[in-house]
């Protein structure tokens, strides 16, 4: 999903998710690019419902909520973990601590 | 969700907005590169002012671009050259900088060195002084090294070193690679195209088909720790893709804004035929990228003409468009530098009829210098190949002439 770090073995549904506060994302017709001011680097999201997980990730308990509320199936649930797994590996994403 | 096959493919038909943009601030340049691909060396009275600049950055923050590729000329003699990077960053929209070095004080370093949103881009088209020099002019070589002394003295780290690859360098590959490994940088290589006064030493400066493959092969070994900007999608029909998208962005994910204002389809392509419009019409810069005619052709489907037969067309696209026009070759057909020999047998049908030339000339009047031939003596015994990567250096995967640097699709 991001351009060239491989997912971490493994993405923690259950924890709590927020974008990195140095990216910047744009919405797009095919869901949306993102960009890190800190790594410079260049990330896309290939699907209008990936933006809406990506987006609600900040205010959900856990990414997992964050995937039902943006209407994601348990059959869908394991490539969206995917997808969140390699955001993480290139930064985009981070646990939230909470506060 | 959908296949990556089809991001490619979203992109082939445009985005609301650039991806990244090359924005040339002044045509004014200390120096007078023999392939300068802006045929800079004066600067021009129409020259956009500050406020003005100041209005583009703006228009670019609602646009969301995330950065600009800032050159010239070099855009570091322009006075107000750091209130408009400072301006830019404020603004949301990241800046990354090419210079051939001549303003990078160790004060000024230390300032770049401290801020997150702001890339440096060092101009370097020799490993050696001699080489450098016969390209760039007497004692561009010491200036571009005294820059990268201060950044690395300042801890900046990861800046770029950028190389147009010529027939005279591409035996230095790894000798640039030690330079950038010297000073904690990253080594970005380039294309050198026909644009420019590039039109007029391409054919004495462009790398030979047997040194394309040497680069293709080195490039192929390095991976992703030299950056390419997407410059050599046209060898990726030797095989393997190289980093990168591998699809010409013209128009579709990148454009030129230059120093009056004119908006081309990229930094290559200066001539009336890739004009879109200007940043001072109605509408500014976005209803030139949306609006604009020429773009709106260029995000249409390309017919692979008479290249859509060949088993590498997938892979290459056909090549270069501004590398096909200015050696007066039909857009539809093959890039001069084919690597399947197709170019050539272009450029020898097309032989003797003129190219088109490109649209203004800001060249200083005097003193337009000659390429000086010169030869490279046999190298070292080769040595263990590139480098591993360092840990430390930040991954930098940033746009470069094409924001599509480092994107591998899946």
């Amino acid at each position: 999903m991001s351009t060239e770090t491989r997912p971490r073995a493994g993405f923690d549904l259950d924890r709590p998710w927020q974008l990195h506060p140095q990216v910047s994302v744009r919405p797009e017709r095919f869901g949306a690019l993102l960009y890190h001011f800190g790594t410079r680097r260049l990330s896309f999201l290939k699907s209008p419902a990936l933006l809406a997980v990506v987006s609600s990730l900040g205010d959900a308990p856990s990414a997992r909520q964050a995937c039902r509320s943006a209407g994601v199936t348990e059959a869908d649930l394991p490539a969206y973990a995917a997808a969140l797994a390699t955001l993480a590996g290139s930064q985009m994403i981070r646990e939230r601590v909470s506060s | 969700m959908t296949r990556p096959l089809a991001l490619v493919e979203q992109f082939q038909y445009g985005l609301d907005a650039p991806i990244c943009l090359t924005w040339e601030l002044t045509y004014a340049c200390n120096l007078s590169c023999v392939h300068c691909l802006s045929s800079s060396g004066r600067r021009d009275p129409r020259e956009l002012t500050a406020a003005e600049c100041r209005a583009v950055i703006d228009e670019l923050e609602r646009m969301q671009v995330f950065y600009v590729n800032i050159g010239g000329g070099e855009p570091t003699v322009r006075a107000d050259f750091w209130d408009l990077v400072d301006y830019a960053t404020a603004h949301h929209v990241g800046v990354k900088f090419s210079t051939n070095g001549v303003k990078i004080t160790p004060e000024i370093a230390r300032r770049l060195a401290a801020s997150d949103y702001v890339d440096v881009q060092i101009s370097l088209d020799g490993a050696t002084e001699q080489v450098n020099d016969a390209v760039r002019g007497p004692g561009s070589y010491a200036t571009a090294l005294r820059a990268m002394r201060h950044l690395a003295g300042a801890g900046f780290r990861g800046f770029k070193i950028s190389v147009v690859v010529t027939r005279h360098n591409v035996g230095q590959l790894d000798d640039f690679k030690a330079i950038a490994d010297r000073f904690g940088a990253q080594l970005r290589l380039t294309r050198l195209r026909p644009s420019g006064r590039g039109a007029d030493v391409w054919d004495e400066l462009h790398p030979t088909a047997g040194q394309q493959r040497q680069l293709y092969d080195w490039l192929v070994a390095c991976g992703e720790q030299v950056l390419t900007g997407d410059s050599f999608f046209h060898l990726a029909a030797y095989g393997e893709a190289l980093p990168g998208l591998n699809l010409c962005g013209a128009g579709r994910v990148v454009c030129l804004i230059d120093p009056v204002g004119d908006v081309y389809a990229c930094p290559f392509a200066i001539h009336d035929s890739f004009l879109a419009g200007n940043v001072r019409g109605p509408g500014g810069f976005a209803a030139v990228w949306r609006e604009s005619e020429l773009f709106a052709g260029l995000r249409r489907p390309q017919a692979g003409g008479v290249c859509h037969s060949c088993s590498a067309y997938d892979s290459c696209r056909g090549g270069c468009m501004a590398a096909k026009f200015f050696t007066g070759l039909p857009l539809d057909g093959p890039d001069p530098e084919c690597v399947k020999g197709h170019g050539a047998r272009a450029l020898a049908a097309v032989a003797g009829a003129p190219a088109p030339r490109p649209s203004g000339d800001h060249s200083h009047r005097s003193n337009r210098p000659r390429p000086v031939p010169v030869s490279i003596g046999p190298r070292p015994p080769a040595g263990p190949g590139p480098s591993p990567d360092r840990p430390g250096l930040p991954p930098d995967r940033a746009c470069d002439q094409s924001p599509l640097a480092g994107f591998r699709p899946g």
